[in-house]
């Protein structure tokens, strides 16, 4: 029942902000939706976290710790983000950036974008995890676009052909996957089920599987935006509306990395080797890499943390392809901390840009001075993703690091190359940007701090003191991806 | 009709899949491709049917019709009317020139057939010949998408592709269970509503449909 109600409310409030998009309390019905969607998502957890995993509407759903944690996550970001987006769409069309009909786009597509990824996280089968994963690639396409410049067009148009044609790959892996799950389980809709699928995954045919991987990880790869299937990432980050940034990296790149992870876990099960994670590890640490280097010469605020993202995946990726207890606990909280951190700074960035009226690096001065929390919640938030401590990625990364030296040493220091270049890129871009005095073009704005305080709060805590139910899920959560 | 025969007609259906494929491939004007996307539905509509019967599979028929609807019908009746709207002009450029791209495909085909081996070994199905040619579709649509710099025909190209996808699952499996089907088709209507405005919008911001316009977003240095 919490399910339905969790599922529902996203595709009920698309409905209606289809039709109520552009008026007065457009925004606030947007946030009530996104505040109902989080409550069902406690109360899902709560209920998972007493219980045990569940498995709900005729095998359709299935519930467990891996995938509570990322619905409350999701359910959480998507909130902050609805209202940040009041303060900050209200702007962007009072400075004539969006129409009428833009707004209304705008509210309804969010929602249904919400619905689509809790969708791809809680169903039980594997082909509708697909169609999820489709739908919010979709509704988000025309979110870029928002703006109608050419270079958003050209940016939606990137992402909608890249990750079109990188979710067919997907696709396609799914038939192989289904081919051999058919072999065993027999015909019908049960042989897609993850269920159904783990309990018997060392009788899959290893050779299909094998395959069947290849498609699944270039597939949800482009999604999850790694090296070399990044392109559309940054492109898509610099052009959309901040709030798409914000749940772009911090929910839907999560969403396709949990694709992968499912289908790794199957996979390596079958062949009884480590063989999927491995070429994830590789994958992971390209990423890590190539973004990281990428970062030192970025001109445009967005595009600059869009790389951060894609190094920030990387290192998930890497972490579960490692695999091992510490190495996975390592990626389910560096999931947890990234969303939370990325998403505020994106916030963050927002505001920036808006109070002057750019996104070059060069041309942004003195926040602290001009407006101390948007300031201070930038510092802060660079401060985290960099992995300082006591911020909580600093434990994640620090997790993931350890699990590196004990299982594959010769590469920590590859890992550890892309982790100090992207520490001392992002400080040496962000420190002008933050302090000195205020530029003569700067204009105030009504900046929305909740979300950030809210979000950076969270990292510290998970950072300093863990919370205990926390901890038992990804305990639950590593038990499950063995 | 014996499985024999049936395995047969199949074949036939599978290889004028992969002919229209390498049709899409060559073809310059916009019109033949939207003609050569339309047989290919067909073709593959049919032999989804052919399927059903034979495997005694009937939820494939529903497949078959839902192909026939969206694949014959609708979708090239949006692309004609956004054709017409748009009043986008004949001919289409190809970035690499046409014997190059059809060497390539036919490496493509090669590959597909060596990259499937092992599924054709453990299926026991009657389809089990045509994966090869289900894989080499998805891959020639993916370069038809890499060769023509018109949004148009990228766009046939990713439909072409998604034909290759239903392939496979008929061939490789009789078809995916029914849910994923109806949503897989659900989606690809979703795009085409998207790639509808789309083509409205580039057109209006950069006067043509030519992608190769739409690289201001270079990496700045």
């Amino acid at each position: 029942m919490t399910l339905i109600i969790l599922l529902g409310v996203s595709l009920f409030a698309a409905i209606i902000l289809a039709f109520v998009g552009d008026r007065r309390f457009a925004p606030e019905v947007n946030i009530l939706g996104s505040g109902a969607t989080f409550v069902a998502s406690i109360a899902l957890a709560v209920h998972v976290y007493f219980e045990g995993s569940m498995i709900a509407g005729g095998k359709f759903f299935f519930v467990d710790a891996f995938n509570v944690y990322l619905a409350v996550l999701t359910a959480f970001v998507s909130m902050t983000t609805a209202i940040f987006s009041r303060r900050y769409m209200r702007r962007e069309r009072e400075h004539g950036r969006v129409s009428h009909w833009g707004m209304r786009f705008y509210h309804a597509m969010f929602q249904l974008f919400i619905f689509a990824m809790l969708l791809a996280l809680l169903t039980n089968n594997i082909g509708v995890l697909w169609i999820a994963m489709e739908l919010a690639t979709l509704s988000t396409v025309l979110l870029v676009s928002l703006y109608r410049t050419p270079a958003a067009i050209e940016a939606a148009w990137k992402y909608f052909i890249l990750c079109g044609v990188g979710i067919a790959q997907a696709l396609f892996g799914t038939v192989l996957l289904y081919f051999a799950a058919e072999k065993v389980l027999g015909e019908g809709g049960d042989a897609l089920l993850w269920t159904n699928l783990s309990q018997v995954s060392g009788q899959l045919e290893p050779t299909v599987l094998r395959l069947a991987f290849v498609f699944l990880m270039v597939g949800y790869g482009t999604k999850v935006g790694l090296v070399p299937l990044h392109n559309w990432l940054p492109d898509a980050h610099s052009e959309g509306p901040t709030p798409i940034s914000a749940v772009l990296s911090g929910l839907l790149l999560n969403i396709a990395l949990y694709a992968l992870v499912r289908c790794k876990v199957l996979v390596d099960l079958s062949t009884g080797t480590n063989w999927a994670g491995k070429m994830m590890m590789g994958f992971g640490l390209l990423s890590i890499l190539v973004s990281s280097f990428a970062i030192l010469r970025r001109k445009d605020i967005k595009r600059m943390f869009s790389y951060s993202s894609i190094e920030h995946m990387g290192i998930a990726t890497f972490a579960f392809g490692l695999g091992g207890p510490i190495a996975t606990f390592g990626g389910l909280l560096h999931m947890l901390v990234h969303s939370l951190t990325k998403s505020s700074i994106f916030f963050t960035v927002g505001h920036a840009c808006q109070m002057h009226g750019t996104q070059e690096i060069t041309k942004i001065k003195g926040l602290i001075k001009g407006n101390p929390l948007v300031g201070w919640g930038m510092m802060l938030g660079v401060m985290a993703i960099v992995g300082m401590p006591p911020f909580g990625v600093f434990t994640s990364e620090f997790l993931i690091l350890t699990a590196t030296m004990k299982d594959a040493p010769y590469l920590a220091p590859f890992l550890l190359l892309g982790l100090g270049v992207a520490f001392a890129a992002l400080f040496r871009r962000v420190q002008p940007m933050v302090s000195g005095p205020i530029p003569d073009y700067q204009t105030p704005v009504k900046a929305s701090h909740i979300p950030v305080i809210l979000h950076m709060v969270l990292v510290l805590i998970i950072g300093i003191y863990m919370p205990v139910f926390l901890s038992d899920w990804f305990h639950t959560a590593v038990e499950l991806l063995k | 009709m014996s499985v024999n025969f049936a395995a047969q007609i199949i074949s036939v259906l599978a290889a004028l899949v992969l002919l229209t494929s390498f049709g899409l491939l060559i073809q310059k004007r916009v019109y033949g491709l939207l003609h050569l996307f339309a047989w290919q539905g067909l073709f593959l509509s049919i032999s989804t049917a052919v399927v059903g019967y034979v495997a005694k599979q009937h939820h494939l028929y529903i497949s078959s019709i839902l192909t026939l609807a969206l694949k014959v019908i609708v979708l090239p009746y949006i692309l004609h009317t956004l054709i017409v709207r748009l009043k986008i002009r004949k001919e289409v450029d190809t970035v690499v020139n046409i014997p190059t791209t059809m060497l390539m495909g036919i490496a493509l085909v090669i590959f597909s057939y060596h990259l499937t081996a092992p599924i054709r070994e453990l299926s026991t199905l009657v389809t089990r010949s045509i994966i090869a040619v289900a894989l080499a579709t998805v891959m020639l649509g993916l370069l038809m998408m890499i060769t023509r710099r018109h949004a148009v025909t990228q766009i046939i190209g990713f439909l072409a592709l998604e034909n290759g996808l239903f392939f496979a699952a008929t061939s490789a499996t009789y078809g995916m269970p029914l849910v994923v089907e109806l949503g897989v088709a659900l989606d690809i209507l979703i795009a085409a509503f998207v790639f509808g405005i789309f083509f409205f919008h580039i057109s209006e911001t950069f006067d043509s449909l030519d992608v190769e316009q739409m690289a201001r977003l270079k990496e700045e240095e």
